[in-house]
């Protein structure tokens, strides 16, 4: 199989970057989406270039950290897969396809198609924690939580923090990824002390750090290799005006 | 040096809280004062760094991803071991304590073993404070189920996803501390080099991975919670980047390396492919649960699955260990998946394969149900093969998983360094040769939040009184030139071999020679041929770019060229062993049947091994069994 991968390359945080088209052969439909993209650094390296520097890590889907936009979709033309769960299969022999980085102001550039999404970490510093010390813990079965709530705020706690969500929002909003933490945590009795103080301070440093907001398209949801519910945002925003009432 | 495994005095059950009650304390002025270096962020590392800084400790933390929370332990799917005995099924911690040292084929010691058991219950109060999501029944109650190894439900679990939400509990939590100015994280910084002073751990080197640039740490102890090294094999369970670099340059800094070739092969992934393959996903063990492990009995049979009579099915660990069947332990389940496959009875395209079977469990247990215990998995298998698992069955075979071995620890989990201790996957220290599912999320946390943070006051209050570690120190400089000179000279061989390809010659011999099953023949080649690729690498292989920028193909190449060393070390060790138990088979040592013939009068030892300039030295630390009798591992 051959395609032509069109990338977008950037040496730097503050150069400018531009698309570098190469024909890439030796490819099997087997192959995953990000082995192909080694089989061609390979190539590159044998022709003493630059390789193009990509996130992965643990290429089964939960660690997150892939994440390219192909042919204008987050992750690849699939419906909630990671970028690393993409396989060659999804493309035909001859075809191009165009590789960017994840574009939002919040997410800059650090290399080709690598962004720093360290912004996402600054969110959950704000909150997406439940404040108790090691040590402190009452008996586990002490705490009874019905099936319905723990599932619910397992559906919740599922992201793996890729920043897709970002990423193909027209307003680079990261209210999906921050209503997930906060549901997650909120709809537990563990989580309900600082419940108010939670919603409040995440979805403040969400707006400091220059996401936009929501308009409810549901672009989102649709690329979330989590399949975090949109309804995730409407709650949010009522445990937000709650807050906002109470405090 | 004698290895003092510092196992406290006192009957079993009182140890743990003997040493606490006579261990030295800090008070919390002093504390504020002491700052502790913790290279990793999962489980292990998280965990340790938090509880740290919560204690009153500076810290800086370390991992070479993007964030802390894509730690490799955010893989784990199966579950988390406690002896909690909510099923009211006969658990307690003794049991737990047992099947982990029979498990481990007694090869660990069993303080360390007992005090898993014995903190493993407090684990799960404590994750659910911190908010993990276990499953539930509908009272509200936390549910359990039972995997490989043993016969209770001793299991939690948060869906298929239970290493993620335990990983996110701890990174919360390293984010709170962070928060509170107490813990400094850096991300995407590789330790590549330990400095020791005075014979002391006082700090590293690491690369800065967006920029390049090397920069020095230093400390007044140093904790590596670096996970484990699988990715020696190249094709493994493990994450693209998971590496064996801070240890072995532990290592090669005066740390043993204990049982570095205990390293354990999961039976249920995904067969690989092809060449190009770069990982190995695994399926959950708990789908052995219901699933069912079968091979046709003809060989080469060329049908499709379904249409194989249920007669000419051999559901082979069901037929040879009839008291355990499928959930047997995961070595025994790999050799004879081998076996079976090496005898022509293997499925799938490559005939690498066996099958794992759920018509019974559906036609058992409803489709509902099964969706609902494995629904994402089930999703999972489709999104990587294309098939659906709900009418076919899956195709698996053995994967390289876990490593046992890793740098020996005492009671206290410090390695032979003062002030460096190993903490997690990277140590050795409860599994022996064998790892029980479930048992490894539980290690590593329990070292990082509850050991770690008990222990290292024994040895910072004696630091107290010491000059402060600084990086200007002398030593710093040394190991940083070593570092620099270590890069420049891979960067200016500008050979004619990629990495990746230096990497698949490795795994090849690796997985040949030094997993399932060896044999002396097979180790002595694979030493001669690992030394080969080394050479060839230092004179052959090319790296682009520059050491001065973000540049993944040195990150790569770095790994690299430890884990190469490190397999000499593995072989070493295999071979040295000559006995098989758990994990480790050597093929001159077994029964009629074969199975493992352990060797208790010569190999009653954990082996940890001296760096000696690359002449490896064995030191033994004789294992005692007072408690238990060390009996044959059977599983029939
Ligand atoms: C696919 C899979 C499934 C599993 N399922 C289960 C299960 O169901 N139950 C169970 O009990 N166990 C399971 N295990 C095993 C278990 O997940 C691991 O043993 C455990 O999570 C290891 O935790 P850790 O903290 O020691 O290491 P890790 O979580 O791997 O963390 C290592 C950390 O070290 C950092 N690091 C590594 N090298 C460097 C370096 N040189 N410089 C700086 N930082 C570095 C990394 O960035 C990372 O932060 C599974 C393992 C795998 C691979
Ligand atoms: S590499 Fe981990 S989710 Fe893709």
């Amino acid at each position: 199989m051959k395609v032509t991968c069109k990338i977008w390359r950037q040496e730097s945080a503050d150069s400018k970057g531009n698309f570098k088209s190469y024909e890439t052969d030796g490819l099997t439909e087997d192959m995953s989406f990000l082995e192909a993209l080694d089989h061609l650094n390979e190539i590159l390296v044998l022709k003493n270039e630059r390789v193009v520097a990509f996130e992965y890590d643990c290429r089964e889907g939960i660690c997150g950290q892939c994440g390219v936009f192909i042919n204008g979709r987050a992750h690849g033309p699939h419906d909630h897969v990671t970028t690393c769960q993409l396989h060659m299969r999804s493309f035909k022999d001859g075809d191009t396809i165009v590789i960017e980085p994840w574009r939002a102001n919040a997410f800059p550039i650090l290399k080709d198609l690598m962004v720093d999404r360290s912004a996402f970490d600054r969110i959950i510093e704000q909150g997406g924690f439940i404040t108790a010390k090691t040590g402190t813990a009452p008996e586990a079965n002490a705490i009874l939580i019905s099936k319905e709530v723990s599932d619910k705020s397992m559906d919740a706690a599922a992201c793996i923090g890729c920043g897709a969500c970002v990423a193909t929002c027209k307003n680079a909003s990261a209210a999906l990824f921050t209503s997930a933490k906060i549901n997650h945590l909120n709809s537990l009795p563990q989580g309900r002390p600082e419940a108010h103080k939670r919603v409040l301070e995440m979805t403040q440093q969400m707006q400091l750090e220059g996401f936009g907001s929501c308009t409810y398209t549901g672009a989102c949801e649709v690329e979330c290799p989590a399949e975090i519910s949109i309804s995730n945002i409407a709650e949010m925003n009522a445990r937000y005006l709650k807050a906002k009432l109470l405090s | 040096m004698k290895l003092n495994s510092k196992i406290p005095e006192g009957k079993l059950e009182e140890k743990w809280r003997n040493y606490q009650a006579n261990s030295h304390l800090i008070n919390p002025t002093n504390k504020k004062k002491l700052n502790v270096i913790v290279v990793g962020s999962g489980l292990a590392g998280a965990g340790a760094a938090a509880t740290l800084a919560e204690l009153g400790y500076d810290v800086q933390c370390f991992c070479y991803q993007d964030s802390a929370r894509r730690a490799h332990s955010v893989a784990a799917q199966g579950g988390i071991n406690a002896a909690k005995n909510y099923q009211h099924d006969g658990d307690s911690v003794w049991r737990m304590f047992y099947d982990t040292l029979k498990g481990g084929d007694f090869r660990s010691r069993e303080a360390n073993t007992y005090r898993l058991a014995e903190l493993s219950a407090p684990l799960i109060d404590h994750f659910v404070q911190q908010g993990v999501p276990f499953a539930r029944e509908y009272g509200g109650v936390l549910v359990n189920r039972s995997f490989g190894g043993v016969q209770v439900q001793r299991t939690f679990y948060a869906r298929g996803q239970t290493g993620q939400q335990l990983l996110m509990a701890a990174y919360s939590q390293l984010y709170k501390m962070i928060r509170a100015k107490k813990v400094d994280m850096l991300p995407r910084h590789e330790m590549l080099d330990l400095v020791v002073i005075n014979g002391k751990a006082k700090g590293i080197i690491v690369r800065d991975l967006t920029d390049g640039t090397i920069k020095r740490y230093a400390a007044d102890a140093v904790v590596l919670a670096t996970g484990g090294y699988s990715r020696v094999f190249r094709l493994s369970t493990l994450a693209i980047g998971c590496n064996g670099s801070a240890i072995w340059k532990a290592h090669k800094r005066g740390a043993y390396f204990a049982a570095p070739s205990f390293t354990q092969i999961h039976p249920t992934a995904l067969p690989q492919s092809s060449d190009a393959q770069s990982k190995l996903t695994l399926m959950s063990e708990s789908l052995r649960n219901d699933g069912r492990i079968w091979v046709p009995t003809k060989k080469d049979d060329a049908r499709k699955a379904n249409e194989i009579p249920e007669d000419e099915r051999d559901y082979y660990l069901e037929r040879r260990y009839p008291a355990f069947g499928n959930l047997a332990p995961r070595d025994i389940a790999s050799r004879a998946a081998k076996e079976r496959i090496d005898a022509g009875h293997g499925v799938g395209p490559l005939k690498n394969g066996v099958y794992l079977d759920f018509k019974n469990a559906i036609d058992r247990l409803g489709l509902d149900t099964i969706e609902d215990r494995y629904g994402n998995l089930f999703k999972m298998y489709r999104k990587i093969t294309g098939i659906n698992a709900y009418e076919k069955p899956m195709l698996i075979s053995p994967a390289a998983h876990f490593s046992m071995g890793g740098l020996w620890v005492d009671y206290e989990l410090m390695t032979t360094i003062p002030g460096l201790y190993a903490i997690g996957e990277c140590n050795y220290s409860d599994h022996g040769a064998n790892r029980l599912g479930a048992n490894s999320l539980l290690q590593a946390s329990i070292d990082g939040y509850f050991i770690l943070p008990n222990t290292i006051n024994n040895y910072l209050q004696t630091e107290l009184a010491e000059e402060r570690p600084n990086v200007d120190h002398p030593e710093f400089e040394r190991v940083e030139d070593d570092v620099k000179e270590h890069i420049a000279k891979m960067m200016a061989i500008n050979g004619s071999r990629t990495v990746d390809d230096f990497h698949r010659a490795l795994g090849k011999v690796m997985w040949q020679e030094c997993a399932m099953s060896r044999n002396r023949a097979g180790l002595e080649k694979a030493i001669i041929q690992i030394k080969n690729i080394k050479k060839e690498f230092w004179s052959e292989v090319k790296v682009t770019g520059s050491e001065a920028e973000l540049n993944p193909e040195l990150e790569k190449a770095l790994r690299l060229a430890d884990f190469i060393e490190l397999a000499i070390l593995m072989c070493v060790d295999a071979l040295q062993r000559e006995e098989s138990a758990g994990a480790h088979f050597r093929e001159e040592y077994q029964t009629k049947d074969g199975e493992a013939l352990r060797n208790d009068a010569d190999f009653m030892y954990v082996s940890a091994w001296e760096y000696n300039t690359g002449n490896f030295k064995l030191h033994k630390e004789e294992l005692k069994f007072e408690y238990v009798e060390p009996t044959v591992r059977s599983y029939k």
